[in-house]
């Protein structure tokens, strides 16, 4: 225990420390090596823009389309995706006849399905919402797939023996045994869901961070790209961070350990 | 003891379709278990010990026969039977007490009744103290000390155990093996236990069923004339015990054959 504390404290030493030097380094770094404004703006350029951003570009308001879009992608396409993983898990015939289409739009990259979204639906938020629900269904869908596969038979045995029936078994053992991985997909979901939404504002309309980053490069405003950068990652490390939390709630039985691993 | 028979295999026989040479795991094996006796199966390694255990908890229906429990027929998992393997099961996403509940909630009892009878055995088997304990902060002999009260929660007719100690150290299984001997003793109870450990056959049980190797079947009865079945540790003492030990060895051809013959990795 106490050794473990003492690993903590040093490792978050040398984080802050890294924090620091990197923070320096895109401060002065640049002026040094003789970097032109246009390509790497200093951190200060950077926060100056950000604050004029805030001012008169309406940041907070693109942020929180952004956001809104990346909660409802992640949403719906996580529901989606566990639906058809316990569906398809529990149904041999059901993942034999679909898993070459779910193969083929697995291999399909999902962002270059946004235009089309975007002529379906307009300039609106739907088609960005769409492609992250596309992109965020896969990992989820096939964590809980394997581990309805992988459930230890023995265990589901055990249930039968106790004479479950097969709603008792779903709920009792492969369900809960299914949270595990089921929270591994969310987690890469969470981040996968703000790649789907920016690519979907990139590719049109006049709305969210997606739409700050093309705008700002048609500018050669090199500064407002790095603010977006900046704030698209805060969005993705919120939404991030909402899944460890819930994930530390309902697995809070696994040893310490298994969780921490981020 | 009485004579009432608890556990009856009649003429089974189980082959398995699913192999390509129509694979026959055991043949007609007949044998009984009698109310509050305690038999023990041994044999070599795939000689169809578990096969008979699955038939018998309804698992797996017998190609050819039939097992009965308590007078009636097996057509399926009942809750006359409970079974414990070597692996625990325990729900890692459940406590203790949780994991005891678990066949008696399955069997829909009354939460009060269930929460009475997981803690009565929890503190018979003295681990009333890590009731709200999860399973991965257990020791491999308390994890199975869970499994075996979650087996007797369910207040089964017959206990069905597959190698219940094989995986826990020496010493912890001699110490499990007065617990249950003590437990099965105390509760009236009947069981069937699958075992590679010939002493451990001897020192639980009040007959031995020797099997041959596939298809199995059963080519002896050894009736075990020790006293004190509920203490094992003191069985193991009895000068007489090697005598049985020695011609279980015998039976199973242990000096002659060459060790795939036996279980000898288990």
């Amino acid at each position: 225990m106490n050794g473990n504390s003492s690993l903590m404290r040093r490792g978050t030493a040398v984080s802050v420390a890294l924090l620091v030097v990197v923070l320096a380094a895109w401060q002065w770094g640049p002026g040094l090596l003789g970097i032109p404004v246009f390509i790497i703006p200093p951190l200060s350029a950077v926060f100056d823009e950000f604050l004029r951003m805030l001012a008169v570009s309406g940041l907070m308001t693109h942020t929180g389309i952004t956001a809104v879009e990346v909660i409802a992608g992640f949403l719906l396409g996580s529901l989606l995706g566990a639906f058809f993983g316990y569906v398809l898990g529990m149904s041999p015939t059901a993942e034999l006849a679909l898993s070459p289409y779910i193969l083929a739009l697995q291999i399909a990259p999902k962002v270059a399905f946004a235009p089309l979204f975007i002529l379906w639906m307009g300039f609106t938020l739907y088609p960005k919402i769409l492609v992250a629900i596309l992109i965020v269904f896969f990992p989820v869908m096939v964590n809980v797939l394997t581990a309805i596969r992988t459930v230890d038979p023995d265990l589901v045995n055990l249930a039968r023996a106790f004479t479950a029936t097969r709603a008792q078994i779903f709920w009792k053992i492969e369900f809960p045994a299914s949270l595990p991985p089921l929270f591994a997909g969310l987690r890469i979901a969470s981040t996968l869901a703000v790649v789907g939404v920016v690519v979907g504002e990139l590719v049109g309309g006049n709305l969210g961070l997606g739409y700050l980053l093309a705008f700002g490069e048609g500018q050669a405003n090199t500064a407002m790209v790095f603010v977006a950068i900046l704030m698209l990652t805060v969005v993705g490390g919120i939404a991030y961070l909402a899944v460890i939390l819930v994930e530390q709630r309902v697995l809070h039985y696994l040893p310490r350990r298994a969780l921490s691993g981020v | 003891m009485s004579d009432v028979v608890r556990l009856e295999y009649r003429n089974v026989t189980m082959r398995f379709v699913a192999s390509a040479k129509g694979l026959t795991a055991v043949q007609g094996v007949n044998f009984c278990v009698r109310d509050g006796e305690v038999v023990s199966l041994i044999g070599p390694s795939g000689c169809g010990k578990s096969t008979l255990l699955n038939i018998g908890s309804g698992l797996y229906t017998p190609s050819a026969g039939e097992a009965f429990v308590d007078g009636e027929r097996v057509e399926g998992p009942n809750a006359h039977v409970a079974f414990m393997l070597q692996k625990d099961l325990l729900l890692p996403w459940r406590t203790v007490l949780e994991n005891v509940m678990f066949g008696v909630e399955i069997q829909r009892l009354a939460l009060p009744e269930r929460k009475r009878r997981a803690q009565a055995l929890l503190e018979n088997l003295n681990l009333a103290e890590f009731a709200g304990h999860y399973p991965h902060q257990l020791s491999g002999g308390m994890r199975q000390r869970v499994a075996l009260a979650r087996t007797l929660a369910v207040d089964p007719s017959v206990l069905l155990l597959d190698e219940p100690f094989s995986a826990v150290d020496a010493q912890t299984r001699m110490v499990l093996q007065r617990e249950l001997a003590q437990t099965l003793k105390r509760a009236g109870k009947t069981a069937l236990l699958i075992t590679h450990d010939l002493l451990e056959a001897v020192t639980l049980s009040d007959r031995v069923l020797v099997m041959s190797r596939r298809p199995g079947r059963i080519i002896d009865e050894i009736r075990v004339e020790l006293p004190q079945r509920d203490d094992p540790i003191a069985r193991r003492q009895a000068p007489r015990v090697h005598e049985y030990v020695a011609r279980l060895m015998d039976r199973l051809d242990i000096s002659h054959v060459g060790q795939d013959a036996v279980g000898a990795s288990a």
